[in-house]
């Protein structure tokens, strides 16, 4: 019912679009050709060994018109893989039309809206789903459908999202690399609400510039984005189970912009029906500009992420109560940028868990070739002894990846 | 009350007097100098808002080419720095990138970058006056708006540059993150247009010479150089800037340089 009236939204606003002669057009997009190596033979049964190379095509379609205070957007994706099913796999990631005034914006469709300030951990950003199999770090999203409105005060920009149907998060397949030992069931998907996937979630996020201070608070209710995982008998293979329960959530964002350094803080508070938990990212950054006489830029990178759940701990896990691998974690980056006609920039990353032994490292570096090529080279190191970490699942899977995109 | 007025009196008296104090200490060159800056400034007032197309082309050493394509739209502040909204589109995979900047005469410019990929609005330090803006040779802080409060002047005299009889001013940054020493500038006597730029770096040698050329009035008013040519003479790379589609007091508002008209920015 929610899904038709929301359809019927679109549709209605796309015919509008059509009736419009002085709307202009614009086709762009990328296609990336992408392979990775792991360096170690799978840790667990029927993962392939070796390279996975994929192609993935994303266009973007755009029409605007009355001054570009009316437009739509459509950007569609797809993934062809040689070795992961599931990561095989498309999405409408935007597919909205966008309605601007002086003093309130209307937005309405499949979007991707970001929240929040650091750079290693994105813990208020809540609103889209977690596109799992495109990439471990979490920055890649499905597109959700929203209801948007947004009003600009003089006191900040105040935006009221309606969510309605709900995304499940993608896992890697069977023969898939950077998974745990017990593959993720894409079927048989649980929900605590009746509703579902179509539970009508809801979000209303304030955001204000004061002065050298950038900060955002939001509330959001509804269905948590993030999965709980119980092994369970599907026929006769073990298979990890979603189930996804309701939740408040309250966050707060705040970035201090002062001269070379940025203050950044992320904290959220989570209540679910089983428990209840805060958890916090916050760090700086700090730049050197022009070191060695040169055009090179220089910045560090510290954060530090708490949360009040503790560990996940496998032995004594409970229904509901899933601990946190970022539970007391510090992350120290440095980042690169050469300034060249280019666009060289390299990225370097570490992190460390500080109640027991699991490190990670990652490594992305990028240059522009002529002017529609970029290459990229990201290098991907896990380690871990400890078994109660998710480092530990993926201590096989250490891996490089080098990708051309091709952009038009 | 009284009291509030009579500190803000006192106030009021301290700075006028510390301002007429400066302004004594001035030498007539120093005087004259910020004249002609001040002068040149006032000639463009009123320009309330504008928008213009610009094409970036670079060379290296060899003469390798590469091209950014940026869409640049201001809005005129009165007794404050301007809004500018900086939309890229070329090379393709910045296109969509947007950069929100509100200046400020001395304090620090508020910036943010909006990063298509991620839907990302970023909050940036704008003490990164002397770093290279897209690779090119021109910094940022070529590109942002003259203001007369970022520099202390002093005249050198007259000398003709592109053929135009000029005031030969010489300009030192107030900012102690600006990559220069100082900038010797010639403005024409007839219309007080910037014809030429040379800037110095920290160590005092000459870096970069700037050439305006094919400037164009609009509504009677407001001069614009379709181009802009800065040569690095310590690279041996140069930057040529071409300008077109000027438009002014296209009715923009402060609601156009806000953080959601930076999201949907083209």
């Amino acid at each position: 019912m929610k899904s038709t009236w929301f359809t019927s939204v679109l549709a209605s606003s796309v015919l509008t679009a059509s009736t419009v002669t002085a709307a202009e057009f614009e086709l762009s997009g990328k296609v990336s050709v992408e392979h990775r190596h792991f360096f170690k033979d799978a840790q667990f049964a029927g993962q392939f060994d070796g390279g996975q190379s994929s192609v993935a095509l994303e266009p973007e379609l755009y029409w605007s018109w009355n001054d570009g205070f009316d437009s739509i957007i459509f950007t569609p994706f797809y993934r062809v893989d040689s070795q992961d099913d599931n990561r095989q796999h498309g999405d409408i990631r935007e597919l909205a039309y966008i309605h601007a005034e002086d003093d309130w914006e209307l937005r309405v469709g499949i979007r991707k809206e970001f929240w929040g300030v650091t750079e290693f951990q994105h813990l208020v950003d809540v609103i889209n789903q977690t596109d799992n199999v495109e990439d471990f770090d979490g920055e890649d999203k499905l597109g959700q459908q929203m209801i948007n409105l947004s009003l600009v005060q003089d006191w900040g920009i105040v935006d009221f999202f309606i969510l309605p149907g709900f995304r499940e998060r993608t896992f890697a397949s069977e023969q898939g690399r950077l998974r745990g030992p017990i593959v993720v069931d894409k079927d048989n998907v649980t929900y605590e609400s009746s509703a579902k996937q179509q539970h009508l979630d809801v979000a209303l996020r304030w955001a204000h510039s004061i002065g050298d201070f950038d900060l955002g608070s939001y509330w959001f209710h509804g269905t948590n984005r993030e999965p709980i995982l119980t092994p369970s008998h599907n026929g006769e293979s073990l298979v990890l189970q979603q189930y996804y329960n309701q939740m408040d959530q309250l966050g707060l964002d705040v970035q201090a912009t002062l001269g070379d350094w940025l203050w950044k803080f992320e904290t959220i508070y989570r209540k679910t029906s089983t428990e209840s938990f805060v958890a916090t990212q916050a760090g700086f950054e700090y730049s050197f500009i022009g070191i060695f006489d040169s055009n090179l830029d220089l910045g560090l990178l510290t954060e530090y992420a708490w949360d009040s759940r503790g560990v996940v701990d496998f032995n004594t896990v409970e229904f509901g109560h899933s601990g946190s691998v970022f539970q007391n974690d510090l992350f120290l980056g440095t980042r690169l940028a050469f300034n060249d006609m280019q666009s060289t920039e390299v990225l370097m990353g570490l992190g460390t868990d500080l109640d027991h032994s699991a490190n990670s490292f990652l490594m992305e570096a990028s240059r522009r070739f002529g002017d529609n090529f970029k290459a990229s080279l990201d290098i991907r190191l896990l380690q871990s002894s400890d078994s109660i970490d998710t480092a530990f699942m993926l201590r096989d899977d250490d891996h490089a990846q080098f990708s051309v995109e091709w952009y038009f | 009350m009284l009291n509030k007025k009579l500190v803000f009196a006192t106030l009021s008296s301290l700075i006028l007097g510390f301002t007429s104090l400066t302004a004594n200490a001035m030498t007539a060159e120093e005087q004259k100098g910020l004249e002609i800056s001040l002068e040149s400034k006032k000639k463009d007032e009123g320009w309330a808002d504008s928008s213009a197309d610009m094409l970036m082309i670079l060379k290296n050493k060899q003469g390798q080419e590469s091209i950014r394509e940026i869409k640049m739209k201001s809005l005129e502040i009165m007794n404050d720095g301007d809004k500018s909204l900086t939309i890229f589109n070329k090379p393709r995979d910045v296109k969509g990138t947007a950069f929100l900047s509100f200046s400020h005469p001395v304090e620090a410019d508020e910036q943010w970058l909006f990063l298509p990929a991620l839907k990302r609005v970023k909050r940036i330090s704008s003490r990164n006056k002397s770093g290279p803006f897209m690779g090119s040779e021109f910094a940022f802080e070529d590109l942002s708006s003259f203001e007369v409060e970022k520099y202390t002047y002093k005249y050198l005299g007259d000398e003709a540059a592109n053929g135009e009889m000029s005031f030969k001013v010489e300009q030192y940054p107030v900012d102690e993150n600006s990559g220069y020493t100082r900038r010797i500038v010639w403005i024409d006597q007839s219309e007080y247009r910037v014809q030429k730029i040379e800037f110095y770096d920290r160590k005092n040698t000459l870096l970069k010479t700037l050439t305006f050329s094919d400037y164009k009035q609009y509504l009677d008013k407001h001069w614009r150089a379709d181009v802009q040519h800065m040569v690095n003479h310590q690279s041996g790379k140069s930057t040529e800037l071409k300008w077109s589609n000027y438009q002014f007091k296209t009715g923009l508002k402060d609601s156009d340089f806000n953080r959601n008209s930076l999201k949907r920015a083209r």
